[in-house]
């Protein structure tokens, strides 16, 4: 009845797994309680999980994130403290399989579940508010994307409790992720929740790249467009053209493990090196998915609060746009050792030292921006002086390892694992928090507290550096990547200052919290009333904060890049034009449940395939077919705003008055 | 009418790029567009994974013993003529022709599942002379590739079956041209993935 499913699946013999499980179980049964007793349903039903706004999408992503930053932080301290303690004849206090699972759980989570939703989430508030429209291409696919993200995300917690998560690293590498190696249902648990999310990934790379390139404000050509467009259009085509491999290589592997086909594994002619090579044809973009959004927030921060346009703006473009090419050319460096030849090696090396010379010029444009201008130092500029400093660091070692004999030394040591972290956290994550704390007063509509955010990034840039530099240091006297235990006592005491940073971390992270409690409090004192806290550039900062569901009243006029700043020049030169402007009814997107639902049958879908429950299974895809039609036979997708309405708003906000 | 269109006709000097945004009409097709090149790198994928095991028979039958050309130019034909059949059927949805939209789509509908009976035939012909996916690496690629596509052009016919019930529900609104749109450039496309697997599963197999 139940397929593989049974009382066993649950470890009640695992304190540890226990114990972090009821604590989650029992905090998500008092969010639960606190919403029904405080009778919230409704409103949280019709203003979000119903909600096509893209605003209010973007800001379900971040906050998805934000939990899952939690999960995947604990996961990462789990692996600090085994590896701080469990030196020569100590063994630590988790068992090497449950360790396995927790650092494939660490990665697929950080990856998919964190950074993916962060980048995602931005792109989704800021871009249409960017680029002076109302809304997304398609609202109600972009509410579809959200859920089954969320979906996936769901899925790949319940393994915490019901079954197990995958131990083979966060990419399941074949032969290791085939049924004879992996008999049990974590790889499983990997594979359809990142199916699901991955899907949610695509459409939402489909629906923003259709918006970029074409709904944009009258007069915005690519020239006007503002940089953090510009690289989120790299970053969705990127996502449209590696995600479906992803899809298509999970696909494989899965074809493999339920159905006993023979692409990946020893025997019968499968070979395991083409799941490594596709899988890193989608991993290598992926990474520049991630980080090119951090360059545009990076761009805008850095040109916005030196009150400067951006240095070489056209530089910045083409080598935006060169990584994004370059970024499918490179993957191989992932795995020099695997044999491939001198010539193949050395190709794939020259490419990667190459891509150094765009993020160079990068580098450059943002010093240049920062020459000469009266810098602000608010917490977004903090993160990207630190993200300046950091990453830097991050991308020498990285040319470090694209040196293939340099490679076959540092390969899947601790140098490696130092040197990702040094990107990914030193560039995506403290792009995320610069954008965060930039744009999250046109959000909310009152500011973020300085001295706690500045707090936050001292703990998050020491913590770091606390934390990562030790590991570039293990990795060269010889410390593995994926150790549960290890013999020589060396190692121990640059393990305990990492630890210290991971700490450190942590107390950043806590602060976060705190600091979003604390500017709650005092939102009446950092209301933002302007609509532009910071003297903006860009068309996000003329709508009043948070702005309507319709974005703009009317659409604004582009003529420049910097439009906004354009704006404000010409009124303090030509003065405030005094007239009534009039104005129309406006249509918007009605809400919609369909991506909740969609994504309730796809977690139904994927856990009964999971056990394989093959009733479930059907039920999901039965559930599946009548959403979509039923979705398919909506012809009330819209309703309209009327012009009093309107009218109404700008005349609150005092936008009546400005020249349109 | 497109924007592009209406610059043409109007001799209108601003840029496609600076006139704001595009009609729903051509968002939509250019989304659907975005999907159909995403779609493809699905198939680019299976192709490269064809190409690596397609040698890798593990002492099984090879590409030559398997496949039949009749049978497969007879499924060629059948799908090329259904593009055509649908290309006829989109010409009747745009001029809001209820009649020739349902004959036009019937027949495109009645090739594709021939087509799909074809595909069917042969695949469990392979299955009872032992030639199943399980057999070896270069089946496995064979049966996802071609399956892969085989799973498409049945989604197609479930989505045309599901586009013909909304034009008698709906009647020729908008919406439902939008995604007849669609439908149309969906279908194309798996013509032209099926150019490919003709060209380097089938003939590839006789070189």
């Amino acid at each position: 009845m139940f397929g593989r499913l049974t009382w066993a699946a649950v470890p009640f013999d695992q304190p540890v797994v226990m114990i972090a499980s009821g604590t989650v179980g029992f905090f998500i049964f008092c969010v639960l309680a606190l919403v029904t007793v405080k009778g919230w349903w409704p409103y949280l039903w019709r203003e979000w999980i119903t909600s096509v706004d893209h605003k209010r999408i973007g800001v379900m992503y971040i906050f998805l994130a934000l939990l899952m930053l939690v999960r995947g932080f604990s996961d990462a301290m789990l692996m600090r403290s085994q590896q701080a303690l469990a030196a020569g004849h100590a063994l630590g206090y988790l068992p090497p399989e449950h360790y396995d699972q927790i650092f494939s759980a660490h990665g697929t989570i950080m990856i998919f579940f964190v950074a993916m939703p962060f980048v995602v989430g931005l792109m989704n508030f800021v871009l249409p508010l960017q680029l002076g429209v109302r809304d997304v291409a398609f609202p109600v696919l972009n509410s579809v994307s959200f859920w089954l993200t969320a979906a996936g995300v769901l899925l790949v917690n319940v393994s915490l409790v019901v079954g197990e998560f995958a131990r083979t690293g966060w990419l399941a590498y074949p032969p290791l992720s085939e049924v004879a190696y992996s008999p049990g249902v974590g790889v499983d648990y990997y594979l359809w929740s990142l199916q699901i999310s991955g899907m949610g990934t695509l459409l939402s790379g489909i629906n923003l790249l259709t918006t970029i390139l074409k709904l944009r404000a009258p007069g915005m050509g690519y020239r006007q467009m503002p940089i953090f467009c510009w690289t989120a259009l790299a970053s969705n085509l990127l996502i449209v053209a590696s995600f479906p491999i992803l899809t298509a290589t999970f696909a494989m592997l899965l074809l493999d493990r339920y159905c006993g086909f023979h692409f990946f594994t020893n025997d019968l002619g499968g070979n395991p090196m083409m799941y490594v090579n596709l899988i890193w044809s989608w991993g290598h973009p992926e990474v520049y998915i991630l980080i090119l959004p951090a360059f545009g927030v990076f761009s805008e921060v850095v040109a916005t609060f030196s009150g400067k346009p951006l240095f070489g703006r056209r530089s910045m473009v083409m080598a935006t746009m060169v990584i994004c090419m370059l970024s499918f050319l490179v993957w191989l460096h992932h795995f020099f050792t695997m044999g491939a030849g001198a010539d193949v090696n050395a190709f794939f090396g020259i490419m990667t030292m190459i891509i150094a010379v765009p993020t160079g010029v990068k580098i450059f444009n943002w010093l240049f921006t920062l020459y000469g201008g009266r810098i602000r130092f608010t917490v977004p500029v903090y993160w990207a002086l630190g993200f300046m400093v950091t990453f830097v660091i991050g991308g020498m070692t990285g040319v470090l390892m694209a040196i293939p004999p340099a490679d076959f030394v540092l390969h899947n040591s601790l140098f490696l694992i130092a040197h990702f972290h040094n990107v990914a956290i030193g560039g995506v994550v403290f792009g995320v928090m610069a954008g965060i704390s930039y744009w999250f007063p046109k959000a909310f509509g009152f500011t973020l507290n300085e001295r706690l955010g500045k707090a936050v990034f001292w703990c998050w840039f020491f913590g770091f550096y606390l934390a990562f530099m030790p590991l570039y240091a293990l990795g060269l006297m010889g410390a593995t990547r994926r150790m549960q235990h290890y013999s020589n006592l060396h190692w121990q005491p640059l393990m305990l200052v990492a630890l210290s940073g991971a700490l450190l971390i942590l107390l950043g992270i806590a602060l976060t919290g705190v600091q979003l409690a604390v500017s709650i409090r005092q939102r009446e004192r950092n209301r933002d009333v302007t609509g532009d806290p910071w003297n903006g550039r860009t068309l996000e900062w003329s709508t009043p904060s948070p702005p309507p569901a319709w974005n703009f009243s009317h659409l604004p006029h582009v003529d420049r890049a910097d439009a906004f700043w354009g704006m404000k020049q010409q009124r303090a030169t030509a003065g405030t034009h005094v007239g009534k402007p009039s104005y129309e009814s406006i249509q918007v997107p009605r809400n919609n449940p369909t991506g909740f639902f969609l994504a309730f049958f796809a977690v139904l879908l994927g856990f009964s395939l999971i056990w394989r429950i093959w009733w479930g299974a059907g039920l999901g895809l039965l559930g599946a077919i009548v959403v979509c039609l039923m979705q398919a036979w909506r012809t009330d997708g819209e309703i309209e705003v009327p012009a009093e309405k309107v009218a109404a708003f700008e005349q609150l906000h005092g936008l009546n008055e400005r020249t349109i | 009418m497109s924007a592009a269109e209406q610059a043409l006709a109007t001799g209108d000097a601003v840029p496609l790029s600076l006139k704001g945004p595009a009609p729903k009409r051509v968002v939509a097709g250019y989304g659907f567009w975005l999907f159909l090149l995403s779609d493809i790198v699905i198939f680019a994928a299976l192709f490269a994974a064809y190409a690596v095991l397609s040698g890798e028979t593990a002492g099984g039958p090879t590409a030559a013993d398997l496949f039949d050309k009749r049978h497969v130019l007879i499924e060629t034909a059948c799908l090329l003529a259904s593009s055509v059949t649908c290309g006829f059927g989109s010409l009747a949805v745009q001029s809001g022709d209820r009649t020739s939209t349902y004959f036009w789509m019937m027949i495109t509908f009645i090739l594709g599942v021939t087509f799909l009976s074809l595909e069917v035939s042969e695949f469990g012909h392979m299955l009872m002379i032992g030639a199943g996916p399980s057999r070896s690496a270069f089946l496995s690629a064979f049966f996802t590739l071609v399956g892969t596509h085989g799973l498409h052009v049945t989604l197609g016919l479930c989505w045309l079956i599901v586009m013909l019930l909304q034009v008698t529900t709906l009647g020729f609104q908008p919406m439902v041209g939008r995604r007849f749109f669609c439908f149309g450039l969906f279908w194309h496309a798996l013509d032209i993935v099926w150019i490919g697997v003709f060209t380097i599963v089938y003939l590839g197999a006789h070189l």
